[in-house]
C-alpha cells in the first residue's frame, strides 16, 4: 500500500494535468440534468486533464453525484461530455464504461459472493471473446497482480469480497477501475465511513493512481480535500460557483457564502472559512 | 479429502454416476422401474438448466414447461407421422378418427427425422434467445420476469388444448416406434433410458464447464449486482440470455426424450403446474449447486410416485409444504444444509481460519 510503483514515482497530480498538451481529457460543456422540471444540474462546465486530481465539493443537494451519474450514462442529460474527442452523452452505461470512464458508488458495491480475485478478473474482462469467457480462469493477469499490489489486497486475493472491511471494499472498487483500464475515474465519496488511517491510505492511493489518470472525487470531508486535492470545483444548487486550487477556492467569497449560508453546510463549511480568515 | 482426490474428483464423480446409471440401475431395477427412472432423468435434465438460470443467473424461470412442451410435441409429431407411415396411412390415428384426410401443413416437415432433431435443438433456442433479448434488454427482471415466463406457459397450454389438429387436451400419445425401434420391446425401452442417462451426463458436464468458466463467475456477478456489471462495461442482458437459452435448450431436449419414454405429451405437461414442479426439485436440492438440482429433481419425482400411489391428495400438500419450507428457511436447499453442517463441524477445532477457507472455496464457482 505504501510502495509507489516505479512508473509513477516522482510524478504527482498537478493542477491542469501533469503531462502537458495532447493528453487524454474529459470536457464537459453545458451539462444539464432535468428531473421533470427540477434542474438538478444546470449548465455545468468542467475540463479535466490527465494527471489532475479534481475534487468536486458542495453542500448537500448541490448535484455532485448527479454530475457523475450524467457522465456515466445513468441519468439522461443534455449538453456535451467529450472524452478525448468522443462524445459520451447518449451512449449506454456499458458503452461509456468501455470508453474508459469508471466510477465507484457511495456504498461500496463489490460482488460479495465472489473472491477479490474474481471481482478484479471480471472488471478486467469487458472485451473478452466468447471463447475466453467459456474457459476457466487460469493464473492471474499481470495487470490484476499489479492492481492487487496497488490497493494492498494481495493477501486477501482468495477471500470472498463480502468479508472485507469497509475501507478494503472501497479499495477493491478502485482496483476494479484500475484493471478495467479506466483513465477517467469518478469516485463518489470514497472515504465516507473510513477511519483516519484508512483515509490517509486512500488519499495516498489516489495520488499514486492519479498521476496517470484523470480522477474526480466527490467529497464532503474538507480535511481530506485539503490534504490531497490538486484542484477543486465547487457546486451549489446544480451550478459551478468556483473552480481552482484549494487556496483559490477557499478565498472565494461565493464559496464562503454558500458554506455559511446553507443550513446543510454543517461544521465542515464553517471550518473551511475559519481556516481561511 | 479434497486435496487427496484433487483434480480427479470430477472424473471420479462422473465415473461413479456413469456406473450407477449404466451399470447398477439396469440390473437392480425392473423394466417398469427403469423406465420410470428414465422419466425422472428427463426432469433432472430440465433441472440442471434451471439450476444455471435460476441458481447462478438469478432468473426465476417459472415457464420451462413451454420449452419442455415444444421439444416433446415436436418429437411426438414425428413419432406419430412415422407410425402412420408404417401402417401405410397418410395421417396419424387420432386425425383419422376426427376425419382429417391430409396432414396439416405445419406437421409436414416433421416427417423428416433430421428436421425434427434439428428443430428440437434450434427452435426453442431461437425462441428463448429472442424472448430473452427482448425482455432483458428492457431490464425486465425479478418477479416481473417470473410472471411473464409463467404467463407464457399458461398461454401455450391453453393454446394447445384448443388445437384439435395436435391432439387437443389429450395431446399426442400411443407412440409405437422410435426412429424405427418398436417401443413394445423392453430392450428398446432400455435403450431410451440409456439415451436419457447419457444426455443427463453431457448436460451436467456442459453446465459444470459453464459454472467454472469466467462466464460462470460473470453470471454470478450479474445475479448479485446487475447494475454494477453495467459500469464495468458489460451488457448484462447478453450474459443472462446465454444462461436462459441454455436452460431452454435443455428443457426442450428433456421434453423430446420424455415423449417416447413416458408414451405421451399433453398440455398437462406444459402449463403452470408442471413448470412449478420443475422448480421444486431444484429448490429442494440446492439451486446454486451443480448436482443439487439433479438429485432434488430425481428425489422429488421419485417421492411423488412413491407417495402419490398411497396418499394421492396428501402428497400434493406435502409437496407444497416442502417447497414453502425450503424456499422460506433453506434458500440454499439440502446442499446448503450440508454446507452448514460441514461448517459447524469445522468450527469445533480452534482454527476458525480453516472454517473461513472452506467457506470461501464453496462460494465461488466450485460445484
Amino acid at each position: 500500500m505504501t510502495d509507489i510503483d516505479a512508473s509513477t514515482a516522482g510524478k504527482e497530480p498537478l493542477v491542469g494535468g501533469n503531462v502537458g498538451m495532447g493528453t487524454q481529457y474529459l470536457e464537459v460543456r453545458g451539462l444539464t440534468v432535468d428531473f421533470d422540471g427540477f434542474k438538478a444540474v444546470s449548465d455545468v462546465d468542467l475540463t479535466l486533464f490527465q494527471g489532475d486530481l479534481r475534487f468536486l465539493i458542495g453542500p448537500n443537494g448541490a448535484g455532485k453525484t448527479t454530475v457523475i451519474d450524467a457522465i456515466t450514462g445513468l441519468v439522461s442529460a443534455s449538453g456535451s461530455v467529450n472524452k478525448s474527442g468522443v462524445e459520451l452523452l447518449g451512449k449506454k452505461v456499458h458503452q461509456i464504461a468501455r470508453r474508459g470512464v469508471g466510477r465507484t458508488f457511495q456504498t461500496a458495491s463489490v460482488f460479495e459472493q465472489l473472491t477479490v480475485l474474481q471481482n478484479l478478473d471480471i472488471a478486467a474482462g469487458a472485451g473478452r471473446s466468447a471463447w475466453t469467457l467459456l474457459r476457466r480462469r487460469k493464473g492471474v493477469l499481470p495487470s490484476i497482480e499489479q492492481a492487487l499490489h496497488t490497493i494492498g489486497l494481495t493477501h486477501m486475493a482468495d477471500k470472498p469480497a463480502g468479508v472485507l472491511a469497509h475501507g478494503q471494499k472501497q479499495w477493491l472498487e478502485i482496483g476494479m477501475l484500475l484493471v478495467q483500464n479506466a483513465d477517467v475515474l469518478l469516485l463518489d465519496e470514497p472515504v465516507a465511513g473510513m477511519s483516519t488511517e484508512e483515509r490517509e491510505e486512500t488519499g495516498n492511493l489516489l495520488r499514486r493512481i492519479g498521476a496517470e489518470r484523470t480522477v474526480v472525487v466527490v467529497e464532503h470531508d474538507m480535511d481530506f480535500m485539503r490534504a490531497f486535492a490538486t484542484s477543486v470545483t465547487v457546486l451549489a444548487r446544480g451550478r459551478v460557483i468556483a473552480e481552482g486550487s484549494v487556496a483559490e477556492v477557499q478565498a472565494n467569497p461565493k464559496v464562503q457564502e454558500v458554506y455559511l449560508g446553507t443550513a446543510a453546510a454543517g461544521a465542515d463549511g464553517i471550518e473551511l472559512v475559519e481556516e481561511n480568515s | 479429502m479434497r486435496t487427496v482426490l484433487g483434480r480427479w474428483q470430477t472424473w471420479a464423480g462422473f465415473g461413479i454416476a456413469a456406473v450407477v446409471l449404466f451399470g447398477v440401475a439396469p440390473v437392480v431395477l425392473s423394466d417398469f422401474r427403469l423406465s420410470l427412472l428414465g422419466k425422472f432423468l428427463c426432469f433432472a435434465i430440465v433441472a440442471v438448466g434451471i439450476g444455471l438460470a435460476w441458481g447462478r443467473g438469478g432468473m426465476l424461470v417459472l415457464g420451462q414447461g413451454v420449452f419442455f412442451g415444444l421439444g416433446g410435441y415436436m418429437m411426438g409429431m414425428h413419432l406419430k407421422i412415422a407410425d402412420a407411415q408404417i401402417r401405410g396411412d397418410d395421417v396419424p390415428d387420432f386425425m383419422q378418427i376426427a376425419g382429417v384426410r391430409e396432414l396439416p401443413a405445419y406437421w409436414q416437415p416433421f416427417a423428416s427425422p433430421a428436421f425434427t432433431l434439428l428443430a428440437i435443438v434450434l427452435l426453442p433456442t431461437a425462441i428463448a434467445a429472442a424472448l430473452g433479448l427482448g425482455v432483458f434488454k428492457r431490464r425486465v427482471k425479478g418477479a416481473y420476469f417470473a410472471i411473464l415466463s409463467q404467463a407464457l406457459a399458461a398461454a401455450l397450454a391453453i393454446l394447445l388444448v384448443g388445437q384439435t389438429s395436435i391432439g387437443g387436451s389429450n395431446g399426442l400419445n400411443r407412440f409405437r416406434t422410435f426412429f424405427g425401434f418398436t417401443l413394445n420391446d423392453p430392450a428398446n425401452r432400455r435403450m431410451l433410458y440409456f439415451i436419457a442417462a447419457g444426455v443427463l451426463l453431457v448436460v451436467v458436464a456442459v453446465v459444470r464447464q459453464l459454472m467454472q468458466s469466467r462466464y460462470g463467475e460473470l453470471l454470478v456477478a450479474v445475479r448479485d449486482g446487475e447494475e454494477r456489471v453495467r459500469f464495468l462495461g458489460y451488457d448484462p442482458a447478453n450474459i443472462k440470455v446465454v444462461a436462459y437459452t441454455v436452460a431452454a435448450l435443455f428443457a426442450s431436449i428433456a421434453g423430446a426424450l420424455f415423449a417416447p419414454i413416458v408414451g405421451f405429451i399433453a398440455p398437462s405437461q406444459v402449463g403452470i403446474l408442471p413448470s412449478i414442479a420443475f422448480l421444486i426439485g431444484v429448490a429442494i436440492g440446492g439451486r446454486t449447486t451443480l448436482l443439487g438440482p439433479v438429485l432434488g429433481a430425481v428425489g422429488v419425482a421419485w417421492a411423488q410416485t412413491l407417495f402419490s400411489e398411497r396418499f394421492p391428495s396428501e402428497w400434493t400438500y406435502a409437496q407444497g409444504l416442502l417447497f414453502i419450507v425450503v424456499v422460506g428457511f433453506f434458500p440454499a436447499g439440502l446442499a446448503g444444509l450440508g454446507a452448514l453442517l460441514k461448517r459447524r463441524r469445522a468450527k469445533v477445532p480452534p482454527h476458525s481460519q480453516e472454517a473461513q477457507d472452506s467457506d470461501a472455496e464453496k462460494v465461488g464457482a466450485s460445484s
